[in-house]
């Protein structure tokens, strides 16, 4: 999209691309809602297993609560990855998209702020409710969502890379979890350890400060290393 | 320019081949001087017995798995940035032989673990960020095996390895981040070396030998890769090994 000047020549304001590719992607998001309850429904009820298998007593359930609300968190995240690109991908979207004036850089960014905000938002807003069950308190799921909120936009760029370089490939979900898994650790490591560290009743601001900062230093290099790997499957 | 002349794979094949026996003698010298000093002249350690001497493969095994992907690393700069097919295949040839030895460090620090810690593995953060590394690893040979196009493995393999490394510098700091179960480096530069001189000499020249060992196999496998990839092209068939 261009915009007139006064001198009557449309010139290109590369900003833009951010906000139309995150429109595009909220709105064909928010037109099949289903698959977005989808992956609040797995996170729930992934969640919801652990007690079952492991037994009623408060005590363990409040001392595993944070990594299983983590772990589960994650895996939610990871099963949504292939909606960021697969279907832009098989319909030639993508294609369009790297022809388009706008840096690809910043419309990856754009797609990537509608995937969180339609996958890590919703799992870090549902997160209380799980918390409660394991019998947290108003504090510590406090702090779950503040982890939740700083971390699930690592996994989404993480993942962004994941997906665009398994593009097209046979057995590619498999494949992306071997890719993405290993690089989620230091997030998952953070984020758990702030809630135990709210558990246990020290301070959370170690932990809550590496993970803001993995996610400023997301902020400057995933939409380029993301960009590149489009560019990359797309060859 | 005479610099990037060897980074055209007909030219570096044969020189790769040239240079190949030269590497393994160094790395098996290195290992018989290595194995000789660790097993008969280093004293035993006062606190561990004989069972320290399970680092003497431990320790430059975990330097090489790290090295190793770092120079995957640097392989992945040069490949994105001058597309040189021949970086590309040099990560290819490497990712095998540092996974042998983040393997290879993991399993001998529970060999020594277990004696001295009373466990075979501790969630420490430095095993924890090896075993990382070591998914990193799988990760990176999977992905590349999974592409029947080879350029764009090559290209996607060299980013994932970009991403990937910043975990790197995470498992040498991890030390100093969460200081629990495991020992804080042995080897230091700041604070002058806690070990005996023949243990760090042992040490050192096992490095070596694991160094020029790496050299020599990523070299014999990079030779195999590059004929694969180039096997219609002219100047493989000139090859006196593949003409008989």
């Amino acid at each position: 999209m261009t915009s007139a000047t006064s001198a009557g020549r449309a010139v290109l304001v590369p900003e833009r691309g951010f906000f139309i590719a995150l429109v595009r992607d909220v709105r064909l998001a928010m037109r099949s809602r289903g698959e977005l309850a989808q992956a609040l429904a797995f996170f729930v009820i992934v969640v919801s297993l652990f007690p079952l298998a492991i037994g009623p007593e408060s005590v363990i359930l409040k001392r595993i609560a944070p990594g299983v609300v983590w772990v589960c968190a994650l895996l939610a995240v990871m099963l949504t990855l292939p909606r960021l690109f697969q279907s832009d991908y098989a319909d030639g979207t993508l294609e369009q998209l790297l022809l388009s004036p706008y840096p690809l850089a910043l419309l990856c960014a754009g797609k990537m702020m509608a995937h969180w905000l339609t996958t890590g938002l919703p799992l870090a807003l549902v997160a209380p409710l799980l918390g409660l069950q394991f019998g947290l308190d108003a504090a510590e799921l406090g702090v779950m969502v503040a982890s939740l909120l700083l971390g699930t936009p690592v996994l989404t760029m993480l993942g962004a890379i994941g997906a665009a370089l398994v593009l097209g490939v046979r057995g590619g979900a498999i494949l992306m979890a071997l890719l993405v898994l290993p690089l989620y650790i230091p997030v998952l490591i953070f984020g758990a350890g702030a809630i135990e560290a709210s558990l246990a009743g020290t301070d959370v601001a170690a932990n809550l400060s590496l993970l803001a900062a993995i996610l400023l230093f997301g902020f400057v290099g995933a939409p380029f290393a993301v960009a590149s790997a489009v560019k990359i499957s797309l060859d | 320019m005479s610099l990037f002349k060897y980074s055209a794979p007909s030219s570096f094949y044969p020189i790769a081949g040239k240079l190949v026996p030269w590497f393994s003698t160094l790395a098996f010298i290195a290992a018989v001087i290595g194995l000789y000093l660790g097993l008969f002249v280093a004293p035993e350690d006062f606190q561990q017995g004989e069972v320290y001497r399970i680092i003497f493969i431990h320790v430059p095994a975990a330097w090489m798995g790290m090295f190793i992907y770092l120079v995957m690393a640097g392989y992945a700069v040069l490949a994105l940035v001058y597309q040189t097919r021949l970086s590309a295949m040099m990560m290819e040839a490497l990712a095998p032989t540092g996974m042998m030895f983040t393997a290879l460090a993991l399993w001998t620090g529970a060999l020594w673990g277990k004696p001295t810690w009373g466990t075979y593995w501790v969630w420490d953060a430095r095993m924890t960020s090896t075993l990382i590394l070591l998914f990193l690893y799988i990760g990176y040979m999977a992905l590349v095996n999974a592409m029947d196009d080879k350029k764009r493995a090559d290209k996607a393999g060299a980013l994932l390895v970009l991403v990937g490394s910043i975990n790197v510098p995470i498992i040498y700091f991890s030390v100093k981040w969460w200081n629990t179960l495991h020992q804080g480096a042995s080897v230091s530069l700041t604070q002058g070396n806690k070990m005996a001189a023949t243990m760090l000499a042992c040490m050192l020249v096992m490095a070596l030998a694991c160094w020029m060992y790496s050299i020599a196999v990523a070299l014999c496998r990079v030779r195999a890769i590059i004929l694969e990839r180039e096997l219609h092209a002219a100047w493989v068939k000139d090859i006196r090994e593949v003409q008989t």
